[in-house]
């Protein structure tokens, strides 16, 4: 079987190309793949898009917004486009402004649910949230027993970058608490799936089959972040 | 519409405190509630211990606890405004899109969400401020319409004394007919069929100073009454 593991974060993202799309998760600063991301931006792939819940926040940790400030992104697919208070102003807030990034802004249910499609082979689904409001409008509505949904589409990627807190060999994962959240979705819809792992990657059988939050068939890669990664 | 001007003498209006306080008497037993970030937070700290609460954030914790001391907290559990919280017991972790299945369901009792404006038919924004590209929706959307409660708590009148209570939104809306209730730092308002029916008043504020400094015609309710505050504890 294919070894799935690499030793350093710069091989396992060596030959992410020009114009990839990708996908990074984390939520309140929680279960973001920073050890991966930080690679990316070494390796200097340019044109990127990305998905994200966050376009990058004001701290100083590498982040999607890291990339975006160096210039590797050209669009992000979001449910935040502007900073909770105008004083905090990111990279990418400053770009989209100067129309040097696109962005398509998501509400953050349809982009979870527009993730979990594509990882889920599904061609569409119909949502109610945003209907009435101007990010409907001009797309496909239907009345389903008398109430109005939207139609929307997946959301597919070339990579999705994840952060794990346990894997085994064949990239069997888990996570801890609320760094879970987009982590599975994303590891699920992407093409290729490269994981940081936070412990070290035990061999197969060692975590218990009822206790896998993503299965090692959507996993390609994995690293074991080292020592003098960075861990929060 | 109302003229609405900004009084020359500004009496003390409500804390944040007292404000999501008064919301947060309103959830009953069991009930899946669900905080914005900002002020809606303060409504976990209104504790009735008649009342069990399941505290549901976005990130898929389901059943959370009250913000966790920094000495004893776990950075891997964080609410939807990224504060470290407690894990209580009894408590769930589900995936992202898991999290909002629970939300589009219907499931999520109350949702309180803080807003730049409300308007009389239910209508309220909170996503984007003139003069700002972007914006800033989160899983605010996906809550407001899928809730079974959407209340709201914010300022009565901007920085500038203008009415955030108004006859119809002047920003994009979050979503359409949804908000029953809204506390402001005058008073607590239903939203009715008939407009906004001010319920309680801000001690020494009269209906008229508040109808002053909205953009909306209210109606009293039939037992007005001053604003209700949390008893000592």
């Amino acid at each position: 079987m294919k070894n799935k593991i690499y030793r350093t974060f710069d091989e396992a993202v060596a030959d992410i190309p020009n114009g990839s799309v990708f996908m990074s998760p984390g939520f309140g600063g929680v279960g973001i793949p920073r050890n991966i991301l930080a690679a990316v931006n070494r390796q200097g792939a340019k044109g990127l898009t990305g998905i994200s819940n966050n376009a990058g926040t004001v701290d100083a940790k590498v982040d999607v917004g890291t990339l975006i400030a160096a210039g590797q992104v050209k669009k992000m697919c979001c449910a935040f486009t502007a900073t909770p208070h105008p004083s905090q102003v990111t990279a990418f807030v400053r770009m989209y402004n100067n129309g040097e990034v696109d962005a398509e802004l998501i509400p953050q249910g349809t982009l979870a649910e527009r993730i979990r499609a594509a990882g889920a082979g599904i061609g569409a689904f119909y949502t109610p949230a945003s209907v009435g409001t101007e990010l409907a409008e001009g797309k496909e509505h239907r009345e389903i027993d008398g109430k109005v949904y939207v139609l929307e589409y997946p959301l597919h990627a070339d990579y999705a970058f994840i952060r794990a807190w346990k894997a085994d060999t064949f990239g069997n994962l888990q996570f801890r608490l609320t760094q879970r959240n987009f982590n599975p979705i994303m590891a699920m819809a992407a093409r290729v799936t490269i994981v940081e792992v936070e412990n070290d990657i035990v061999p197969m059988g060692e975590l218990d089959p009822d206790q896998i939050h993503v299965p090692g068939v959507y996993v390609d890669r994995l690293v074991r972040i080292p020592p003098d990664g960075i861990w929060d | 519409m109302a003229e609405h001007r900004t009084p020359t003498t500004e009496k003390p209006r409500l804390a944040r405190q007292a404000m999501c306080d008064r919301l947060a008497m309103e959830f009953q037993d069991g009930w899946i509630v669900n905080l914005g970030v900002g002020m809606p937070t303060l409504c976990s700290n209104y504790v009735d211990p008649t009342k069990s609460l399941i505290f549901h954030s976005e990130n898929g914790a389901i059943g959370y606890g009250p913000l966790a001391a920094p000495e004893t907290a776990d950075r891997y559990l964080v609410n939807a405004g990224g504060q470290q919280v407690t894990a209580v017991p009894g408590m769930a972790i589900v995936h992202h899109a898991d999290s909002f299945a629970l939300i589009r369901k219907g499931m999520v009792d109350v949702t309180v969400m803080g807003a730049y404006e409300v308007a009389e038919n239910g209508d309220f924004a909170n996503w984007r401020v003139p003069g700002r590209k972007g914006g800033g929706i989160g899983g605010a959307m996906d809550l407001a319409a899928c809730a079974k409660r959407v209340f709201v708590a914010l300022e009565h009148t901007t920085r500038e004394g203008e009415p955030r209570l108004l006859q119809r939104c002047t920003l994009p809306i979050t979503a359409p007919g949804v908000v029953k209730l809204v506390v402001t730092d005058l008073g607590l308002f239903e939203v009715t069929p008939q407009g906004f029916k001010l319920s309680e008043y801000a001690p020494g504020w009269t209906v008229g100073e508040i109808q002053a400094l909205t953009g909306a015609k209210l109606v009293a309710a039939d037992g007005l009454r001053e604003f209700r505050v949390r008893a000592a504890r």
